[in-house]
């Protein structure tokens, strides 16, 4: 589960963050609306950790994770959260296959290339784990950053602006995924979008 | 999959970048080595062979072309000297030892050599096979000559007139027969087939030696030929003559002495040595400095190489951060990627410089019958080795200081 407390966050002296509190209990599932500029790519960096609030509390599981020193809380992030960005993005030198065995590397819990081709068959790439991820078309893509989200069996799973490029159909059918993935792998689901379409998939959300 | 396996795959999938970083280093490496290579190949050999020598005594020319036809025989002898003359100076009080040579064939390019067994003995050679010389036309071989030119004991052989291969002239009426075969001792024995001084002065008799033979049996011809070269004491020459002292001080008179008064020449192979390494090292350390500065350019191509692609993977190497990699984990995959390099360069290097060693040596011994040895890895690249490995990994340090000040939430909003 991921809550939040009185959370504050500013990049400069003047112009202040302030953010709603949010509880996601596990396997819940929180949609956060917003415009652009309000905020949103800020939140989920919050949340996943990749900034430091300026006041108030993220507690994932027990872990208040605005106290973590910079080292634990790379650690942490490995272990514990997954991300799926905007633009799907991975190590171009390495394979499919081994873009997540790395990050299952990276995440200190060991390699597990069973898991890794369970991930892949459940996501209906696994005949593409041996391909470069450049020769991936962007659906393809989508579902491996999906995967590489799910490959450390996470508590969170936070997601940035997921169908922004996609169509109606697509759109669903990638929320659906994502729900259907998160439940599977027993995690709280995060979604940020200013994309209105998805709020009548979701029955709990939040406007910033 | 680990971070140095993905240190080892970024670099393989820039193979143009990197096969020029291992290009621009093997090139420098392998330049420096092989300077050390031939420069203590060639001292150690020169060493050893005027070793025990402290003066050389010929006819009057140039020092340094005595000692190089005389003592290492690679060049052309300056003249002759007068065996009488330099029997006199043999029994000078301040000459412990004196050592006659005297040539002007080859066979095939390997020099034939008239001496006395004291030459042997100054360079401490032991017969593999046979046994030494005890009448004119018996030869010594030394190995290398001996394996070349596929001869052993009991083989004959024509030598022909003069120091190149291919002379026109060929002694046909005295062939040389093989008596020993030396064992190989990196000295110029190795390259040298060596009789006794008989066997050269009775070469260049023509006319006596020819009636001789006809007139009577082989051995008899031999024999009163010996009573003629006694004879004849007082015309017979010899090349030079490699003289030992007995103390230091004649160092200082003995040489002055020999160029005034005589028409004789002394030169000191210690000291001409060292003016030809002298000479050369300029040559070398020029070549070294120009390996140098390939070095530094490599050095700064590993930077430049390393720092473009940190640059461009800033979104990957920020990925990797959300993914639980700490900063020190980054530093390492870039140096796997670094060292990488380095090492390949360096052990290509190498490689080079033996394949250089090999080439040059094949060079060498074409046109002056010098082996170049082989020599193992040296003190110094064990050291070069350290350099390269220091280079490296500074030049990867300052090719990855921007991974410590990765902005990972502003890259991955896409706003950097």
């Amino acid at each position: 589960m991921i809550a939040t407390k009185n959370l504050r966050f500013s990049y400069d002296e003047e112009h202040y963050f302030t953010f709603p509190d949010i509880v996601v209990s596990k396997k819940g599932h929180l949609l956060i609306l917003g415009d652009s500029g309000v905020g949103k790519t800020t939140f989920l960096h919050l949340l996943a950790g990749l900034l430091k609030p300026g006041a108030g509390e993220i507690k994932i599981g027990d872990t208040d994770i605005a106290r973590l020193s910079h080292r634990k809380l790379d650690k942490f992030r490995g272990r514990h959260i997954g991300i799926v960005f905007q633009k799907a993005q991975f190590i171009r030198a390495l394979t499919v296959e081994e873009n997540l065995l790395l990050i299952q590397n990276l995440s200190g819990t060991g390699q597990d290339k069973k898991r890794v081709r369970e991930i892949l068959e459940r996501l209906h790439i696994g005949h593409k784990a041996a391909e470069k991820v450049s020769n991936l078309s962007e659906g393809q893509k989508q579902r491996v950053s999906i995967a590489a989200a799910l490959v450390n069996n996470p508590d969170v799973i936070l997601t940035d602006e997921p169908t922004s490029s996609l169509d109606d159909k697509n759109c669903a059918v990638v929320t659906e995924l994502l729900k259907e993935q998160a439940a599977q792998t027993n995690a709280s689901l995060v979604v940020i979008t200013h994309d209105h379409r998805l709020a009548s998939q979701f029955s709990n959300s939040i406007r910033l | 999959m680990n971070i140095y396996r993905l240190g080892i795959k970024n670099a393989l999938a820039n193979p143009l970048s990197t096969v020029l970083s291992v290009l621009l280093l093997l090139l420098s490496i392998g330049l420096i080595s092989l300077m050390f290579q031939v420069t203590r190949q060639l001292d150690n050999k020169l060493e050893k062979n005027i070793r025990g020598i402290d003066m050389v005594v010929g006819a009057k020319g140039s020092p340094l072309q005595l000692v190089l036809s005389s003592v290492l025989h690679i060049d052309v002898p300056t003249g002759n000297i007068r065996l009488k003359e330099a029997e006199r100076l043999s029994r000078n009080r301040l000459v412990k030892k004196a050592i006659p040579v005297s040539y002007g064939d080859n066979y095939k390019g390997y020099r034939i050599l008239g001496t006395d067994k004291d030459f042997l003995r100054l360079y401490k050679t032991e017969l593999a096979v046979g046994s030494v010389w005890e009448k004119p036309f018996e030869v010594v071989l030394g190995a290398t000559v001996a394996d070349k030119l596929q001869l052993s004991v009991g083989s004959t052989f024509s030598g022909s007139h003069g120091l190149m291969e291919n002379s026109a002239e060929a002694h046909d009426h005295h062939p040389f027969m093989v008596v020993g075969i030396l064992k190989p001792s990196n000295s110029v024995t190795d390259q040298l087939i060596i009789c006794n001084l008989e066997s050269v002065w009775m070469v260049h008799d023509h006319g006596h030696e020819a009636e001789a033979a006809e007139e009577d049996h082989e051995h008899h011809g031999e024999e009163e030929h010996h009573h003629e070269v006694h004879d004849a004491h007082d015309e017979r020459e010899i090349t030079a003559l490699l003289v030992q002292f007995r103390n230091p001080m004649a160092m200082v008179t003995l040489p002055r002495t020999i160029n005034e008064n005589t028409n004789m020449q002394a030169a000191l192979p210690n000291y001409e040595i060292e003016r030809l390494s002298n000479l050369l090292s300029a040559g070398s350390k020029a070549i070294t400095l120009i390996a140098v500065v390939i070095m530094l350019v490599s050095g700064i191509s590993i930077f430049v190489n390393l720092y473009k692609a940190v640059r461009e993977r800033k979104y990957e190497m920020a990925l990797l951060r959300t993914y639980g990699a700490s900063r020190i984990q980054l530093l390492r995959s870039v140096m796997v990627e670094g060292l990488l390099i380095g090492i390949t360069g360096f052990i290509a290097g190498i490689l080079l410089s033996r394949l250089g060693i090999y080439v040059l040596g094949g060079f060498i011994e074409d046109s002056y019958k010098y082996t170049l040895g082989d020599a193992g890895i040296m003190k110094e690249e064990v050291f070069l080795f350290i350099f390269t490995i220091l280079l490296t990994i500074f030049a990867t340090i300052l090719a990855a200081v921007p991974v410590f000040y990765l902005n990972v939430s502003k890259i991955l909003a896409g706003d950097d």
